[in-house]
């Protein structure tokens, strides 16, 4: 009843072209930044902001670039997790090295080397698809955290071989390092996640995103109506490195505050992965109901059983979510594959229509 | 001027480099492009064998054949997907040479292809704007930011899609996803993805393969208002006798990769090789 898109009438491409051509679609995004900015931040406490809010948003990024390349460009990728590696060492290169830049510049800055990084392994592309690309970004991912571990330049030939987060002052407000509070970390996550989000939506609906969609589909026809294969390729690299590199950057200045090699193993890029493949591949909105999903899961999981009484122990809930999110990408893969957005779609197609059923 | 002036007309000028009159009396331009001595070998098997023939500006030309006759490859080497292994092909009066696709669709040659290469996963609208994507120049900055340059060439080029959706009938359907779309509305979506990169030559491959006979007189009027309205050069390889006929000025018949007859329709229907070539021939 509410969700009507009848009487909503376009009278100029402009209007039809507007972000959210829908009236409650606007409303509803309205209220979640609402929600985003101003209510969660006031009612949450520092172990919702640091298991849940901050996570979500710095995983929702990661998987929104890997979105970008897989989803978008059709372009299959295992090294996500090396590339938020290249982010964050590329940060903390720039912080330690100009102590008096800004950690906002740098953290922006810091995926311009991961997009680098991320065009050079993506010149594979240019010859081989599907698996066997997916196996070339594997030595992407083996290669950086080799290279993480070795190059003592890195990591500022550190005893402990890992990165420390110093702490980080801007406009007098600590933003990171072990000073800053998580409230203003929350902030400064949020902000550049609704930046950058605004960034992918507006380069997925236009030149480019039917550039890297028509690639995904059909390359051959793609390149027959005037597409440089090789250019839309590597702008997917470029574009999905960058926002990877940023998140990489947020993950460990805004949230882990230290990172060691290994932390940017495979098992990330899977998580990752599974992130964007539950919530939707070729979605926007998906990345973020999946790693609502993935990160809160454990948490309810966790939470939930000792609220009720029974006694679960912490073992138990480990395996508990492995099987839980095994299952669920499995369900996804078989009945489902283009994830939670596309349910959420659905759901909207039935609301429109509600109560006849079609 | 009567009638028999246009007959004489048509016989004095030749036909290379200039224009000519077709039966219904509609003046076609000069040579827009011209294949000279083609051959394309994959390997030991030679597709086409030293095959000549222009394509004048305005005219709809036909290439008909059996199968297995070398037509698609034709296609594919004016579209520039396959290299000629000798040959020559020249294209607004001068040599081109070796290119990419892209780079041939962005010299004005759109194509629609046999078997459908429509891009699934988008929207009627945006596969129709995957045409005009040669035309989009802004800067990522801008696209970024949906501002600017980026913000008016959407506009801009909408509107030019608009036009093809409206040409072609598919207003209904113009948000639906491609993939939900029946068989023949999908060629029509085709039609329109080639349409709206203004192209000078539209090649057609097999515009008519499996569809009904109300599909195909559709898509035969499309296919005349095209050239008629917007003057665009069509190239179109079909199996049905009926439809070349009626539609093409001119026609290549190709069989085993030689060229066994080129002219008009009824020149070529006369054609005792065409005849053997579709009919076959007792040894």
């Amino acid at each position: 009843m509410l969700y009507r898109t009848a009487g909503q009438f376009k009278t100029s491409y402009k209007a039809d072209q507007a972000l959210f051509p829908v009236r409650q679609d606007a409303v509803l995004l309205g209220v979640i930044l609402i929600l985003a900015w101003v209510v969660f931040p006031l009612m949450a406490s520092e172990f919702t902001f640091q298991t849940l809010l901050i996570p979500i948003l710095i995983y929702s990024l990661a998987a929104l670039g890997l979105n970008l390349l897989t989803g978008y460009a059709g372009q299959l990728s295992l090294g996500t997790a090396a590339f938020m590696g290249v982010g964050a060492y590329a940060c903390y290169k720039m912080i330690t090295l100009m102590p008096w830049m800004n950690p906002l510049v740098a953290i922006l800055l810091s995926g311009v080397f991961s997009a680098g990084v991320g065009v050079a392994f993506g010149i594979p592309s240019l010859r081989i698809k599907g698996f066997y690309l997916a196996i070339a970004t594997l030595a992407a991912q083996f290669f950086l955290v080799w290279l993480f571990e070795k190059w003592g330049w890195l990591y500022n030939y550190n005893a402990s071989g890992a990165i420390q987060v110093p702490n980080l002052e801007m406009f007098g407000v600590y933003v990171a390092g072990p000073q800053a509070s998580s409230t203003v970390q929350y902030y400064v996550v949020l902000g550049i996640v609704t930046l950058l989000t605004i960034v992918c939506i507006n380069l997925t609906r236009g030149t480019l995103g039917r550039t890297w969609k028509a690639t995904r589909d059909m390359d051959i026809a793609a390149e027959l109506i005037g597409i440089n294969l090789m250019r839309s390729k590597l702008t997917a690299f470029a574009v999905s490195s960058y926002m990877v590199g940023v998140a990489g950057a947020l993950f460990v200045f805004m949230w882990r505050g230290a990172a060691e090699p290994n932390l940017f193993d495979i098992p990330l890029s899977f998580r990752i992965l599974f992130i964007a493949i539950i919530g939707g591949l070729g979605s926007i909105m998906g990345n973020y109901l999946g790693a609502i999903l993935i990160v809160g899961l454990p948490v309810v999981l966790n939470t939930l059983p000792a609220a009720f009484g029974l006694p679960i122990s912490p073992a138990t809930v480990e395996h508990l979510n492995v099987m839980i999110v095994g299952a669920l990408i499995l369900f996804f893969l078989i009945i489902e594959p283009h994830g939670l957005a596309r349910l959420w779609a659905l759901i909207r197609e039935k609301l429109i229509i509600w109560p006849f059923p079609h | 001027m009567d009638g028999s002036d246009y007959r004489k007309d048509e016989r004095e000028v030749p036909v290379m480099d200039a224009g000519y009159v077709t039966a219904d009396g509609r003046q076609i331009g000069g040579t827009l492009m011209e294949l000279k001595n083609i051959t394309l070998r994959f390997g030991g098997v030679v597709a086409i064998k030293d095959i000549s023939f222009d394509i004048h500006e305005g005219e709809i030309r036909a290439i008909i054949g059996p199968n297995g006759a070398g037509k698609s490859s034709m296609l594919n080497i004016i579209s520039g997907f396959y290299t000629p292994s000798e040959g020559e092909l020249w294209y607004r009066g001068a040599k081109r040479r070796p290119m990419k696709p892209y780079e041939v669709a962005r010299d004005g040659v759109a194509r629609t292809f046999q078997n459908i290469a429509l891009f699934e996963g988008m929207s009627v609208l945006d596969n129709v704007m995957t045409g005009r994507l040669t035309q989009m120049k802004a800067g990522i900055a801008s696209q970024a930011l949906w501002w600017g340059k980026a913000r008016d060439e959407e506009i801009a080029n909408r509107e030019v899609v608009e036009k093809v959706i409206d040409f072609l009938e598919i207003q209904a359907i113009r948000k639906t996803p491609v993939g939900r779309l029946p068989y023949g509305l999908k060629k029509r979506v085709e039609l329109a993805r080639a349409l709206a990169a203004e192209p000078k030559v539209l090649l057609l491959d097999e515009p008519m393969a499996g569809m009904n006979v109300e599909e195909k007189e559709d898509m035969s009027r499309f296919i005349l208002d095209v050239n008629d309205e917007f003057g665009t050069t069509i190239v179109l390889i079909e199996h049905d006798m009926g439809v070349v006929m009626d539609l093409s000025d001119r026609v290549v018949v190709m069989d085993y990769g030689k060229k066994i007859g080129d002219g008009p329709p009824d020149e070529v229907r006369q054609n005792q090789d065409v005849i053997d070539a579709y009919l076959g021939v007792a040894h």
